[in-house]
């Protein structure tokens, strides 16, 4: 059944309070989930006091602060912070987004962190990817021809075939969007989640891909695809504006049109 | 943070357990046939909300005068088969959101599908009766 409650291990408890230097005039309080696997306690809650004005614009910005001059115990996911790995997506101010991207200025009061939603926690904020992974692996996002590609040049398109790839070849596979899917929160075992869905549906579109027939075969089940229901949360959330719940409309299009 | 002695071991790799038992090769007639009778719904409910009003207060005979006509007995007739096979393809997708163990998930799809089935088999007789015998 899902679940509307946590279990008693995994309810979040108030923890520690870092207070900001003194003297600091623009003091913004980041309240981040904490939780490790080795001391065997509940997660909590612990509040760093940050002098924004001793800090860059970004959330990101405030988390390596935090890590390099409060508490380095505090465990994250980053690395190129433009937006373009995906490392950092966490759960800011309640949405699921990029840390590197969100500016700390749009969030009013309190900065509340929480790692991506409804997924197994390593530590800290970074959340076991490892199912999103294999769903991803199981779509097989990769060319698949069975004529062979020319000798002496690459595989061509025309202008507008490549466009048809515009809005799908941008995902950066952050996980924002499928974690943010309830369906996926309640199925995530068996549903793609938009993520997936997305990336399955950016090879059906390819027209160098001569498999779009068992790309559809693979993805047609009551699981796999079906438990999307247009709650869009998927194309609300993500960081680089991109549109998961249109491109699995047109994947079900397509079934409809090879039944018509 | 799960209770890992109440859960098996599981050895199996990622990708087996993601891939699972394949495909069903399903869902799309079921998904297009909810959608179909959500549409047909949409002018049926309305005539027959519009026809109630119109016939509140009117006598007995009335009423059989009006579902009497063969117009009216089909279009009372698709209103209740779309209305419940609209009904079980929903509460179909709603079980299969929130029962996520396979047996319990089975009893209570089959437990729907028959109380679905039969109300709209009572709906069905009850317009046939009105209409045929009055």
């Amino acid at each position: 059944m899902a679940e509307f409650t946590l279990p008693a291990n995994s309810k979040v408890q108030p923890g520690n309070t870092y207070k900001a230097p003194a003297g600091a005039k623009r003091v913004r309080s980041f309240k981040i989930y904490r939780w490790s696997p080795d001391d065997g306690k509940n997660p909590s809650t612990d509040t760093y006091e940050i002098d924004l004005d001793a800090c860059g614009p970004m959330v990101l910005d405030a988390l390596i602060k935090i890590k390099n001059e409060v508490d380095t115990t505090l465990t994250f996911r980053r690395s190129c912070r433009e937006g373009i790995c995906g490392s950092c997506a966490m759960n800011i101010d309640g949405t699921n987004t990029l840390a590197c991207l969100k500016p700390i200025d749009d969030v009013k009061g309190d900065v509340k962190i929480h790692p991506l939603p409804h997924m197994p926690v390593v530590k800290d904020l970074v959340p076991d990817l490892s199912q999103a992974y294999a769903q991803l692996r199981s779509i097989e996002p990769w060319l698949k021809s069975d004529t062979p590609a020319p000798p002496d040049s690459e595989r061509l398109q025309s202008k507008d075939e490549r466009a048809k790839l515009d809005g799908m070849w941008e995902c950066i596979l952050c996980f924002c969007c499928t974690t943010a899917c309830p369906s996926y929160w309640w199925n995530g075992d068996r549903y793609l989640g938009p993520a997936v869905l997305l990336a399955a549906y950016r090879w059906i579109a390819d027209s160098r891909d001569e498999h779009t027939g068992e790309r559809l075969d693979a993805l047609e089940d009551p699981f796999k695809l079906y438990r999307c229901h247009t709650i869009m949360n998927c194309t609300q959330t993500c960081p680089k504006g991109l549109n998961p719940a249109k491109a699995i409309a047109q994947i079900k299009t397509l079934m409809l049109e090879r039944q018509v | 943070m799960a209770d890992k002695a109440a859960s098996p071991v599981i050895m199996r790799s990622m990708l087996g357990q993601v891939r699972g038992l394949g495909s069903a090769k399903a869902g799309t007639a079921h998904w297009w046939a909810q959608r179909m009778t959500a549409v047909a719904l949409v002018p049926l409910t309305l005539w027959f909300v519009c026809a109630v009003i119109r016939l509140a207060g009117l006598p007995r005979a009335a009423v059989v005068d009006w579902a009497a006509s063969p117009l009216t007995a089909t279009l009372l007739v698709a209103l209740v088969l779309a209305t419940f096979h609209h009904l079980q393809l929903g509460l179909q997708v709603v079980m299969e959101d929130y029962i996520h163990r396979d047996r319990p998930r089975m009893l209570w799809l089959l437990v729907m599908k028959a109380a679905a089935a039969l109300l709209g088999l009572a709906a069905l007789i009850a317009v046939l009766k009105l209409a045929f015998t009055g």
